[in-house]
């Protein structure tokens, strides 16, 4: 759906702050969260996980669990069948190994049982024999030859010849001739950068209910980003025909992408399906650490080149990414966004998924791009400073706007960076005063944002209120945003609508809440069923006034007539049409079913000034503020929420988070103890700045928010840090050892 | 007849050109016509791929109307968080 071309309305609903229609039920504990679902008869499930970074499973003997008293079921791989798609193989053999344990925490037996102390007891009494074999951690070290192999004949047919057979995936991008842009080049800087695997550290762990009957049929709750998607996977794993499988999302505590894939479900699923019983499995914090997907850790190298006056004349990223011991395809982003900020003649990204010994990755807010922007922002930083230049300068000269042909290839349309950065240069933070051993840094950040499969309904009651019913999990004020959104085209107060999400019988399928996508696709579909609810009552109205439906129109929630031709009639609101519905054709409603494109990239800038105490290498945030073009900010209270709460985990990657291995390949850090998150006494206040660049692919303009502040702080801090204390760091993230050395090398 | 543009690592199966010509007003024709023009596409194709159409990225709207001086863009198919 294009921009609505009377973009000079002026929004009454759009734009305002109204109260959050999920907040008095979270503050009070009333809200259903996954690990809330009971059921009668329940059994409780638990997970036994291999102690093992790599090995081969010779026996499991679950003998002795099957026989203690209370323990109803016990599952492993074979349990399952061997799907023929092998990615759903993957999220199969990821959720219960089969054949090998490919990382520490791989599941390789599951127990339903009465209580969970006995559930626990029969874990113990499960017999594996293994077979301990060589492991892998580090990305560099996979890609050699001879390194440990994860997983044989898994190599795309696109990988180049004479790599390990680790390197399951390559890609490659760009355009233009590099040798000649270097040759143009007054300075040039290379440097090797790496970002460790980091968690999207969300506070609920993964926790489901499953219950399958004896006649087939299964019900699913469990907290997820997309129940259509783990209906999907389930019901392919399980053999079940879809709609024998009903999934219901709860209240979500955060997912940020993780949330996107199943890693219990078909487990549930499986031991309810052979004990008969509902079976419930609530993760651990430590087993969210261990058998879910962080984001991939990378390493990767940059060369730009610039003028004196800080043109880039050409810029060339080669990008490895491990993404656990399954073949993923997230460096074929980070290679497309490396360098979408800027308008480049000559430009080459080549990247590679490795594969190694440690869990699946999963998708974490704009996926593959924040490493990639991170090291190629860090040598445009040092290129300023060793050229004398304004970073900000320097990122305007070479911004990309509308024309561009980006480094990933399609041209862009209407883009907000350069009016982003614009607001940055204007902002006072820029030119605020520094102290001692205190630098201030910035980066730009970018994001593709996707539309997709999405179905919404939306009902008149017979009150003339409104209920719609949608297929997205909100994880980030969606139902606020689209009862505003239902609002406005209909003219009638928020309070007056409901939005609820609806389980996987309730509407066709919906794509996961993932892409920054929901505010944009579920809007547009929303406005479009408001259009056609609004179309069926005009007809309901023209029927009783006995004029044309199309002398019938439409505001501020009544049917009136077009104009002086149409006749004299009262309005009839909204309220009155409903209330005789009955009389008139029936219960109104409207629908829309659309495979939303559109999206509209977005860009962001963010600007830190950091001070590092130089006795223990800390890192304390000064100030901070984000500038995003949003499109149109239809809750802003919520735009500014994505983006404080997209800095603060970027914060947390560039600082602080990472998994640590140890060289027996275990997991180190497997919980907030010794895995360091952000917490609000780490942080200033965040300010932010919300840019409003129409999307010309939304009637109202939208653009979706929810990545694209996660990926400039890597960049944003590391900057900072390299002028507070006159040493860059390459390698992320940077915690006060590694700087507290750094400083000491330096003398 | 569309200019289409091809990344990197997928001209191996184009014989190098980095821009293709397929006879094609829709995403699905083009799919089509790029495996039989070009069967080393194939197995990628079937993996997943988007199209940016003028600027728009599309997944797998199939009817996607192209219109001869279309920018036509094949790119990898994306996910997000």
């Amino acid at each position: 759906m294009p921009l609505d071309s009377k973009m000079n309305r002026v929004f009454k609903v759009v734009g305002t702050r109204p109260p959050r229609p999920d907040g008095v039920d979270k503050v009070t504990g009333r809200a259903m969260y996954g690990a809330d679902a009971t059921a009668p008869g329940m059994l409780v499930g638990r997970i036994l996980r291999s102690p093992h970074a790599h090995a081969k499973i010779l026996s499991i003997d679950t003998s002795a669990a099957e026989a203690l008293k209370g323990v109803k079921a016990v599952v492993t791989s074979a349990d399952f069948g061997v799907p023929d798609n092998l990615s759903i193989r993957d999220v199969q053999d990821n959720c219960m190994a089969r054949g090998k344990a490919l990382y520490h925490g791989h599941a390789v037996a599951a127990v339903a049982a009465s209580s969970a102390a006995i559930a626990s007891q029969a874990l113990k009494l499960i017999k594996v024999t293994y077979e301990v074999l060589p492991h892998v951690t580090d990305v560099d070290e996979a890609m050699r030859i001879g390194a440990p192999v994860v997983q044989s004949g898994r190599v795309l047919e696109n990988v180049a010849a004479g790599l390990s057979e680790n390197v399951t995936s390559q890609c490659e991008f760009g355009h233009g001739d590099l040798e000649a842009g270097f040759a143009k080049a007054d300075k040039i800087i290379e440097r090797s950068f790496t970002t460790a695997a980091t968690h999207q550290g969300y506070i609920e762990p993964h926790a489901c209910l499953a219950s399958m009957s004896s006649d087939g049929r299964g019900d699913l709750w469990c907290c997820t980003q997309g129940q259509f998607f783990v209906r999907s996977l389930c019901a392919e794993i399980m053999g079940m025909d879809a709609s024998q499988l009903r999934v219901t999302a709860s209240e979500i505590g955060g997912g940020f992408g993780g949330k996107t894939t199943v890693f219990i479900e078909p487990v549930a699923l499986a031991l309810s399906r052979k004990s008969g019983r509902p079976v419930k499995i609530v993760m651990t914090r430590d087993e969210v650490f261990k058998a879910t997907g962080p984001t991939v850790s990378s390493s990767t190298d940059v060369k730009i080149g610039m003028t004196k006056d800080g043109r880039i004349t050409a810029a060339e990223a080669t990008l490895r990414y491990q993404g656990g011991a399954f073949p993923c395809e997230t460096v074929s982003m980070g290679a497309q966004s490396a360098f979408a900020c800027y308008d480049l003649d000559a430009v080459k990204t080549l990247g590679w998924n490795v594969l190694t010994n440690r869990p699946k990755e999963a998708a974490y807010r704009a996926p593959g791009a924040p490493m990639a922007i991170y090291a190629v922002e860090s040598v445009v930083d040092e290129l300023c400073q060793e050229l004398g230049l304004d970073p900000l300068d320097v990122r305007l000269k070479n911004a990309a706007s509308k024309g561009t042909k980006s480094s990933y290839g399609p041209t862009f349309d209407d883009i907000g960076l350069r009016a982003t950065l614009e607001a940055a240069k204007a902002h006072p933070h820029y030119t605020a005063p520094l102290g001692p051993n205190q630098g201030r840094g910035l980066s730009c950040g970018f994001w593709f944002n996707f539309g997709g499969n999405t179905c919404v309904s939306l009902n008149i009651n017979t009150d003339g209120t409104v209920g719609i019913t949608e297929g997205n999990p909100d994880i980030g004020g969606s139902r606020a945003a689209i009862s505003q959104m239902a609002a406005e085209e209909l003219g009638i107060p928020y309070e007056k609508i409901r939005t609820i999400i609806a389980d996987t019988n309730s509407l066709g399928y919906n794509d996961v809440t993932d892409g920054s996508r929901v505010t944009f696709a579920v809007g547009l579909a929303t406005i479009e069923a408001a259009r056609n609810a609004i179309k069926v009552m005009c007809g309901r109205v023209a029927k009783i006034w006995g004029i044309d439906e199309n002398a019938v129109i439409w505001e501020d929630g009544c049917a009136k007539p077009a104009g002086g031709n149409a006749g004299s009639f009262d309005p009839m609101s909204i309220e009155e049409i409903a209330a005789i519905s009955a009389n008139t054709g029936g219960p109104i409603a409207g629908h829309h079913e659309v495979n939303a494109d559109g999206a509209g990239v977005s860009f962001g800038v963010h600007i830190a000034d950091v001070e590092v105490d130089p006795e223990t290498g800390a890192t304390k945030i000064l100030r901070y503020t984000v500038f995003q073009d949003a499109g149109k900010a239809v809750h802003p209270d919520y735009v500014e929420g994505q983006m404080q709460g997209g800095a603060v985990q970027g914060i947390g990657w560039a600082l602080n988070e990472e998994y640590i291995y140890g060289k027996d390949g275990l997991l180190q850090n497997a919980g907030f103890l010794d895995y360091r998150v952000p917490v609000a006494s780490d942080l200033p206040d965040i300010d932010t700045v919300i840019l409003e660049i129409p999307n010309p692919g939304h009637p109202y303009g939208v653009r979706g928010v929810g990545e694209t502040p996660i990926v400039p702080p890597l960049a944003t801090l590391s900057n900072a840090v390299a002028r507070a204390i006159g040493v860059r760091i390459f390698n992320l993230p940077m915690s006060p050892p590694k700087l507290l050395k750094a400083i000491g090398q330096k003398g | 007849m569309v200019k289409v543009t091809i990344w990197g690592s997928l001209r191996s199966a184009t014989d190098g050109q980095a821009d293709v010509e397929i006879d094609a007003s829709n995403f699905r024709e083009l799919l089509d016509r790029l495996v039989i023009k070009y069967p080393g596409l194939k197995p990628q194709i079937q993996r997943g791929v988007s199209l940016a159409l003028d600027g728009k990225i599309y997944r797998e709207a199939w009817f996607a109307k192209i219109e001869p001086d279309s920018e036509v863009v094949l790119m990898p198919y994306m996910a997000g968080g």
